[in-house]
């Protein structure tokens, strides 16, 4: 591929006490791919995407980020990238237009540029209506395609999408896919991580975590060629063992009787 | 300094369209306020009094008659002797006993001086005063009209006032500087830390820790709205017990004000500190209420006089920052001191705040590692 690197991690390991929670991460990252980030509950994926969005530091090797440092220049990084999480992350007391003013302001939008952005945003997502709604007085399927649009709403270089289409009706998650693939039309890469394996299937290029390491990292075409199955939720079944035999199958979305993983995410 | 002001704006959004916030920072405050001035203001009316009369003579009688007649007091009973005093009171629905020396009629016409005792029960400090005052009143006027009829000599019935079980009233007026001290940190503390919190429950935080905002700037959004508000709070609540109770602020003003903006910080910073060890609101909740309102209620010297709690609980109460903000505001309002006399306390919870917020940076640290 000659196209450019956007992300790129060399020998990047990050331990809690005697935990490795990632355990020497070597990958790359190109510009407008829309890469996936598999694994197994607890294998590392969460702590991974906090270094790489600058909440969490290495500690040891190099994670680069739209060319600054996950290390030394974790701000830099917050400028150039989106990020959605898991949870769900729009404040539910405030109206839709208040919500995508207060995230454009905090990511230095100019208010008439930004003005004129939630005029276009809202006829493309056909909101119109819902402009001045609460957000809790949306649907399920609305908010989230909402939250993944005030992502991107600053045009970041990379967007992080943290598990985005948890508990969605597979409607919503078609339009949601849909929204992605226009997404890294316009140049901007998406890092996306899915319990949905059929999800995994729309992307360029896939990589399977299993305990703290990355043990496969290809096109889903490609992974599914050399593990010799029908889709690629054969293929994560078949690398990423789970610790524990009794566990329920992986990949369908279900987290019932998994194990957790470290909670790191959001505690300030 | 845009996206900080951006943030500060949706936080007082959060705070104005939930009705429910605004009752706590406004309604309660004016609603304690005027309760416990109402209780303090209640006249006294058909209060059960007892009378031991050891004379038995006419002028006791006279005296009797006067005081039951003036329409505050009911007889409650005659007693015997002094040893019944004590089991009077047990019963609860008397509220003071008058006692009568003996000889009463005989000393006030040949020594010209006769001695009665008001004692009441000091448990009730606020109704114990009335009476005393009331019937101190009514001695008074009946020593006149004594002295009207006698020609020469002055005749001078002299009541002794005891109070039973709390002999030095310490919570007269007491209730505007207390409740200032709990609403400040009731609402600086607990708000900030369940709204700190809830940003974690909703997985809004890790967004904004994401995004250019720093952490700090975050952190001072959350609080700046709450600081505002505790500080426009503090002048209605001193605005309002000046209007309604004629409750004067002897001391500077300014001070006052400045001692509050230090209390309200140091609240502040020990929400934030409550909202970097609890996960979810219910926990912050929990150890505010249990943790600061509890305390700040009992052992802060607010209703009950520290002086007179066990030695286990005065350590408490020194551990506690509102017992020394209510001993600095107390000083301010009521007797009119000067920071002369309370830099100590003012140290003390200056120091508290830095603690406060070097435990929380340190603990924030820690999770961003």
């Amino acid at each position: 591929m000659t196209r450019n690197t956007v992300i790129s991690v060399k020998d990047l390991v990050k331990r809690f006490g005697s935990f490795t929670a990632n355990d020497n991460l070597n990958f790359e990252v190109y510009e407008g791919e829309i890469f996936g980030f598999l694994g197994a509950n607890g294998a590392g994926k969460t702590t991974a995407i906090r270094i790489l969005s600058g909440l969490s530091r290495p500690t040891s090797g190099k994670a680069t980020v739209a060319g600054f440092d996950a290390g030394t220049q974790p701000e830099k990084i917050k400028k150039n990238i989106g990020y959605m999480c898991q949870k769900f992350s729009l404040y539910e007391d405030l109206t839709v237009r208040e919500n995508i003013i207060l995230y454009g302001v905090i990511y230095g939008m100019k208010l008439p540029a930004l003005k004129q952005r939630i005029r276009q945003l809202l006829e493309k997502l056909k909101f119109e209506e819902y402009e001045n709604r609460i957000i809790s007085d949306l649907p399920l399927g609305l908010r989230q395609k909402l939250a993944f649009t005030i992502a991107v709403l600053h045009e970041p270089r990379i967007v992080f999408l943290d598990e985005p289409t948890g508990g969605v009706d597979p409607i919503t998650r078609r339009q949601f896919w849909e929204m992605i693939y226009e997404t890294a039309a316009m140049n901007i890469t998406v890092f996306v991580t899915t319990h949905y394996m059929d999800e995994a299937e729309y992307c360029d290029r896939v990589s399977i975590m299993s305990e703290g390491k990355i043990v496969a990292l290809d096109t889903p075409a490609e992974l599914k060629r050399q593990y010799n199955a029908e889709s690629v939720e054969e293929v994560f079944v078949k690398i990423a063992r789970p610790p524990t035999p009794s566990r329920p199958a992986v990949g369908t979305g279900s987290k019932g009787g998994l194990k957790p993983e470290p909670d790191t995410t959001g505690k300030i | 300094m845009k996206r900080f002001l951006g943030f500060v704006k949706k936080e007082f959004l959060h705070i104005f369209r939930d009705y429910r916030t605004l009752i706590i920072i406004f309604g309660i405050p004016a609603a304690q306020i005027l309760i416990f001035g109402f209780v303090v203001r209640t006249d006294i009316k058909d209060a059960g009094v007892a009378v031991l009369d050891l004379s038995h003579d006419e002028i006791t009688q006279r005296l009797t008659n006067k005081i039951f007649s003036s329409g505050f007091f009911v007889n409650d009973g005659n007693l015997l002797n002094y040893n019944d005093i004590d089991v009077t009171f047990k019963k609860g629905n008397t509220k003071a006993i008058f006692v009568f020396e003996e000889n009463f009629g005989s000393n006030l016409y040949r020594k010209g001086r006769a001695s009665m005792s008001i004692i009441a029960d000091g448990s009730e400090p606020n109704v114990a005063t009335l009476i005393t005052n009331y019937t101190t009143a009514i001695v008074n006027d009946f020593n006149r009209e004594l002295n009207k009829d006698a020609v020469n000599s002055v005749l001078l019935i002299q009541p002794e006032v005891k109070m039973f079980y709390n002999p030095e009233l310490k919570s007269h007026f007491m209730f505007v500087p207390g409740v200032i001290t709990l609403i400040l940190i009731l609402i600086c503390a607990l708000m900030t830390s369940v709204t700190i919190t809830r940003e974690k429950e909703f997985g809004t935080m890790e967004v904004l820790l994401v995004s250019p905002l720093k952490p700090l700037q975050i952190i001072l959004g959350k609080v700046t709205p709450y600081f505002l508000l505790s500080f426009i709070n503090i002048t209605l609540i001193l605005i309002l017990s000046w209007i309604v109770f004629g409750l004067p602020i002897k001391g500077s003003v300014v001070l006052l004000l400045f001692e509050s903006m230090l209390y309200i910080l140091m609240s502040l910073s020990l929400g934030i500190l409550i909202s970097t060890i609890s996960k979810t609101m219910q926990q912050a909740i929990f150890i505010s209420f249990l943790g600061l309102m509890l305390p700040t209620i009992i052992l802060s010297g607010f209703i009950f006089p520290i002086e007179n709690m066990p030695k286990v609980y005065e350590i408490v109460s020194k551990i506690i920052p509102p017992s020394y903000f209510i001993t600095i505001i107390k000083g301010i309002m009521i007797k009119g001191t000067g920071i002369t006399f309370v830099w100590k306390e003012t140290l003390v919870i200056l120091f508290m705040t830095l603690l406060f917020i070097g435990l929380s940076v340190r603990k924030f640290k820690i999770r961003l590692q």
